[in-house]
């Protein structure tokens, strides 16, 4: 029995997600293994190693897996799976895109965004944008999981763990790479932030998400977006928080001119201390919020920013 | 060109989900059910395309229990051409759910099928890529982007970070994200036109699928509950409250 992790990152960088990963997969206790693949990563390969936990680094560097397009990372990873019990992957697009495809290859079914570990074949999942939490136990020989990282705290360091080198190159006729537009930000990534601070449809327009900058400044935050915010044009779909955009866990999770919705509150609820700035005092938001401030936006900001 | 559109019927998006009181599921007696919303925008893509005189005929798919043919009703009248229902009354998973449709892709080759990205009741994200896995064919998830062009089809993806655009051959498989497109509502005329239009229905026994359960559902459980919070008065005080009780700042 020995499980495999399939390292998340976006080309260059390694995601906090991986870390916080291989966390749960060290709790299915067995020998944890980690796949890197991509094109040009050795850089994270070693960061892996030194991961605690980690037993080997795999690596497969090929230009086949440059765009980390689900046809070649699920036959790699196919490639691999005949040694290992367990094969685990974060709840990222990318997890999300490419390990159902291994698990259909495998004829498994796959266990989605676990939160909690019961033992090496029961899990917990969130299910109906996380009003119910179901324990699930998974039939099948080989386990197939995707883990919710924000559940999961991130490893230590250890000793550099042995690093091998895969020579692969699965190249798939079905699918090819055209383009990526990133959206460029200085700030911390959404789902790895201590303090994230989000504006909703009350912020009313795109430019007043500026009103946020100095705040999440001063915090070292991130920005999010309900997904009213998005629909409506204000911010790009990637800062949306909520079932059906990113799920966050943040220490401090200020929500302002957002109302609660269930889609909302399934991306953030977890965190540690919410804070909600709203007008409405009967918004749904107000039930999570450790600290509501009943209070137009437009004053309170500023105020918050200088009081910082 | 054929668009397969696989839907599910699901409870409604904003009715908040109960835990049974004895742990075994979610409460869904006398719950108000629907389509589920990225369906919904599937479907939409599917019309689209029809409009655009891409694609020729689109059909409409579900598995479930005889209720669920309402949502195929609705799926006719906003413009599908044709329903099939699997029938079941089993609880199905996502894996079963991809074999059954590669058996109805097998059977209708659609060059293209386009379905959700995830239910809005078992929150899976799986059923889309399965079924690429077991047809064999490209896949293009949470797409906001369909561009079909001959033999091939460009989709632009929701990844986190951005965008990405990838080109696919048909036949291929794409699920469908939130800003792909905005559904239209379904109007009255359509609504009764739409029972006259052709809804086949199959035994999902009948297609020698093992839908023998693969995930046992130990127990459904409400979450931990957040304690109430208080409100504050004012600026000053919130963030002195952040600052000594709460310590996060």
């Amino acid at each position: 029995m020995k499980t495999l992790v399939i390292a998340d990152h976006d080309n260059g960088q390694l995601k906090p997600e991986t870390s916080k990963t291989i966390n749960a997969a060290v709790k299915l206790g067995f020998a944890v293994d980690v796949l890197v693949q991509g094109a040009d990563i050795s850089g994270m390969a070693n960061d892996v190693a030194l991961m605690d936990g980690v037993s080997n680094v795999l690596v497969a560097d090929d230009a086949a897996y440059a765009h980390q397009l689900a046809e070649n990372t699920a036959d790699l990873v196919l490639s691999l799976a005949s040694d290992y019990s367990h094969i685990v992957a974060s709840a990222t697009t990318t997890g999300k895109n490419f390990m159902p495809r291994v698990a259909a290859l495998l004829d498994v079914a796959q266990v989605s965004e676990i939160i909690d570990v019961v033992d090496a074949e029961t899990f917990k999942r969130p299910i109906y944008a996380g009003n119910a939490i179901a324990t699930v136990k998974s039939l099948d020989t080989k386990k197939v999981i995707t883990v919710r990282a924000s559940s999961f705290d991130l490893q230590n360091e250890q000793t550099a763990a042995p690093i091998t080198t895969i020579s692969s190159s699965l190249e798939n006729a079905l699918s090819s790479f055209v383009s990526v537009e990133q959206t460029e930000s200085e700030r911390p990534e959404l789902t790895a932030a201590e303090v994230v601070i989000s504006g909703g449809r009350g912020m009313q327009n795109g430019e007043n998400f500026a009103l946020l900058n100095g705040i999440a400044d001063k915090l070292g935050a991130a920005i999010g977006a309900s997904r009213a915010a998005v629909d409506a044009g204000f911010v790009p779909n990637d800062m949306q928080v909520g079932q059906t955009g990113k799920i966050v866990a943040p220490n401090l999770y200020i929500a302002v001119g957002i109302s609660g919705a269930i889609q909302h509150l399934a991306g953030m609820k977890d965190s540690k201390v919410i804070v909600a700035i709203n007008k409405d005092p009967d918004a749904p938001i107000f039930q999570v919020a450790d600290y509501g401030l009943v209070a137009d936006l437009f004053d309170v900001l500023p105020e918050l920013e200088s009081a910082l | 060109m054929k668009v397969l559109v696989p839907i599910k019927r699901v409870i409604d998006y904003n009715v908040k989900a109960r835990v049974k009181s004895d742990n075994s599921d979610v409460d869904l007696t006398n719950v108000k059910m629907a389509m589920n919303p990225f369906c919904e925008i599937a479907i939409e893509e599917a019309i689209r395309l029809k409009e655009a005189g891409t694609a020729t005929e689109v059909v409409a798919v579900t598995i479930g229990a005889k209720a669920s043919q309402e949502q195929l009703r609705t799926a006719l009248a906003l413009g599908a051409d044709k329903a099939i229902h699997i029938e079941t009354e089993e609880k199905l998973e996502s894996l079963h759910v991809a074999k059954l449709l590669a058996k109805i892709v097998e059977q209708e080759s659609p060059e293209l099928v386009i379905l959700g990205k995830q239910s809005i009741d078992s929150d899976n994200n799986q059923t889309g890529q399965m079924l690429a896995a077991l047809t064999n064919r490209g896949q293009g998830t949470f797409a906001s982007k369909v561009d079909v062009d001959s033999g091939t089809v460009k989709v632009t993806r929701e990844v986190d970070g951005g965008l990405q655009t990838v080109e696919l051959k048909l036949p291929a498989i794409v699920t469908t994200d939130l800003r792909l497109n905005e559904p239209r509502y379904a109007s009255l005329p359509n609504i009764m036109k739409a029972k006259r239009k052709p809804l086949e229905v199959i035994a999902a026994d009948s297609l020698g699928v093992d839908l023998a359960p693969r995930i046992q559902l130990v127990s459904v459980n409400e979450p931990a509950k957040r304690t109430g919070g208080i409100v504050v008065e004012d600026v000053a005080q919130l963030v002195e409250k952040l600052k000594t009780e709460a310590k996060v700042i």
